[in-house]
């Protein structure tokens, strides 16, 4: 039998998560819905928030620092992207975009294990966000906590920002017909440079914040990306409200299908049969789960209107 | 008929291909053994990506899953002590069959930014799971105890027997290809790229012939997994990291997409540059990236394409976009 608050606990852990993802998947949502842009590259800048807020929090002895550094300086990194090379590429096909972008993880990675060496760094947590709270006896650590309320905290903002402003109804515009915005006069450039730049805050944001959870390492951005991917095409590409409810069943499903399959297993199977297939049926899960949606709804749960 | 410069090209490095064994036999360098065949290994799986990705459209980002399930299937076979290659093959190439079936028909219900995505997730699918088989390895591989056993007809633990047969093979793709391309059902399938709606208009199937496409590409791509597990005596998941399907994808885009003999030039000019930029630095890939982008931005069309336009002006080759 299952003990509830383990499972209350994993739900939580998956929670967790699925915030993560979200703050992953919000901005490259943006980039591949407006700019109908593949951009495989989100992932490095993730990873150089990681690092840049590791390294600064580390040097400094503070991670708040650590985090305001890491957000302006992958941003200002984004946007170099999109003016320099990214904005050439609107025009291309899917394929060069693909390739364009692997070549910026392939040299992202290679720079910084130059900079920071092959191992990873670890990011020891401020001791006043190192304990938990209690919830009926279940110990929930802060850290946590605070990572799911910033995280809902940037998700409200994107409401806002993208249902209640002007940038944001030419932000929804964009996304559904490019050219007639660019054809009303609206520069539509700029709106893509901003959204972009606003992914890669973003993206640092996660990156800065999965620090003292995962660790720093090469190759953090590439792993979370293809799950990130998964959640943009459940949700529905240049969808935030679809990115937000695929990233929380992506999180949840992973967290918790890693910790239970094998006891669900265990209910019809031997149970050496049962611990062998879990881990194996865990990793696939959320790609099953993807490909079912695709089944009967390709565009995603909550497609955004293309033109 | 003068031959095009495509053809001289195709005489050319399969010339200087069938050499390579004699050439390392006099310098006494074995490495350029392995080389070639590796090269040689990779064009295969290069060819029949391009097959979808240059004549089909369909932009694959997770081709080397095909490579993973054929090498897989050499080494679990071998682990159980099933040897002979007469069982070994048509089993591997018939699982990447059944595997390109089911992804083929997941994948090509969506269209563009989506079907890259979901080749890409269904690869690290089964990425993982090559990581997650503690009975075949895991993480770490699997060593192949002997190599595919011919019953005497050909030693592939002979290292120049095994060249010359992947060098044959090559060849056979290549015509495979050849034909395939320029057959009804290629001209389908290059139809339903640049127009599908249209294709379907006409009243062709359009998905059944992009299914049999995928499929026949995947398990082309099966035999470069064969004859890879045979070639690095070992079975890893990292076969099927996604890296490796940007690997062929920039194989094929280096060569020049579409033209026929692109993808083996493509696969050749990859690995050689591989191995002289990480003879330069550790960090080879700092140049390597950069490069790629630059190729991207200045040089569509390829090697092959470069070749094409100072002969005659040609098309440039577009992924078959929506």
């Amino acid at each position: 039998m299952v003990d509830p608050h383990l499972l209350f606990e994993q739900l939580f852990n998956g929670v967790q998560y699925g915030i993560l993802l979200f703050l992953l998947a919000a901005g490259l949502t943006l980039v591949f819905g407006i700019m109908d842009m593949m951009n495989l590259a989100h992932g490095s800048l993730y990873m150089l928030g990681a690092y840049i807020a590791a390294t600064v929090s580390l040097v400094t002895d503070s991670f708040l620092l650590g985090i305001a550094v890491a957000l302006p300086a992958t941003l200002v990194v984004g946007i170099f992207l999109e003016v320099v090379i990214l904005r050439k590429l609107y025009d291309r096909g899917h394929l060069d975009q693909v390739l364009a972008t692997f070549g910026m993880i392939l040299f992202f990675n290679e720079l910084v294990r130059l900079i920071w060496g092959p191992a990873g760094i670890e990011v020891p947590l401020p001791s006043i966000l190192n304990q938990s709270l209690t919830l009926f006896s279940i110990p929930l650590p802060l850290y946590r906590i605070l990572v799911i309320g910033v995280g809902l905290a940037v998700a409200g903002f994107l409401y806002v920002l993208v249902v209640k402003t002007k940038v944001g109804m030419l932000i929804r515009a964009g996304a559904s017909n490019r050219e007639m915005v660019g054809a009303l006069g609206i520069d539509i450039k700029k709106i893509f440079t901003l959204v972009f730049g606003l992914g890669a805050a973003l993206a640092a944001l996660a990156g800065a914040m999965a620090g003292p959870i995962f660790a720093a390492t090469i190759g953090m951005g590439e792993n979370i990306l293809i799950q990130v991917l998964v959640v943009i095409v459940i949700g529905g590409i240049g969808s935030i409200r679809g990115a937000f409810v695929g990233s929380l069943l992506i999180g949840v499903i992973e967290i918790m299908g890693r910790s239970f399959l094998g006891d669900f297993f265990k209910l019809f199977l031997p149970d050496n049969a049962a611990e062998t297939a879990a881990p194996a049926a865990a990793s696939m899960l959320i790609y099953i789960l993807m490909a079912g949606v695709l089944f009967f709804r390709p565009q995603g749960l909550f497609p955004a209107r293309s033109g | 008929m003068i031959p095009t410069r495509e053809t001289m090209v195709v005489i050319i490095t399969f010339s200087l291909l069938a050499l390579v064994p004699v050439i390392a036999s006099i310098t006494d360098v074995p490495f350029y053994l392995d080389l070639g065949r590796r090269m040689m290994i990779l064009a295969i799986g290069a060819l029949s990506l391009n097959l979808i990705m240059g004549y089909g459209g369909m932009i694959s980002f997770g081709h080397a899953v095909f490579v993973g399930i054929g090498a897989y299937v050499v080494g679990i076979c071998a682990e159980h002590e099933v040897v002979s290659g007469f069982i070994q093959w048509p089993l591997a190439l018939l699982a990447c069959g059944i595997f390109a079936v089911i992804f083929g028909a997941i994948s090509l219900r969506t269209r563009g930014v989506y079907f890259i995505m979901i080749t890409l997730a269904l690869a690290q699918m089964m990425y993982f799971l090559g990581v997650s088989l503690d009975r075949y390895g895991g993480d770490d591989g699997l060593p192949l105890a002997e190599p595919s056993y011919f019953s005497g007809l050909i030693d592939l633990s002979e290292k120049t027997s095994l060249y010359y047969l992947v060098f044959v093979l090559l060849l056979l793709c290549l015509w495979i290809c050849k034909r395939l391309i320029n057959s009804r059902f290629g001209m389908v399938i290059q139809g339903a790229r640049s127009n599908e709606a249209r294709m379907q208009a006409i009243g062709f199937p359009v998905f059944r012939y992009q299914l049999t496409a995928f499929v026949i590409a995947g398990v082309m791509a099966g035999l470069a997994g064969i004859l890879l597990a045979n070639h690095t005596e070992f079975v890893n998941p990292d076969m099927m990291h996604w890296t490796r399907s940007g690997d062929l994808i920039i194989m094929v885009l280096l060569g020049g997409m579409g033209s026929l003999a692109g993808p083996i030039v493509g696969a050749l000019v990859f690995i050689l540059l591989e191995e002289a930029l990480s003879g330069v630095t550790e960090y080879w890939q700092l140049i390597f990236g950069p490069f790629l982008i630059l190729v991207v931005l200045f040089a569509r069309g390829g090697l092959l394409g470069f070749l094409e336009k100072r002969q005659s002006p040609k098309k440039t080759s577009e992924g078959g976009d929506d």
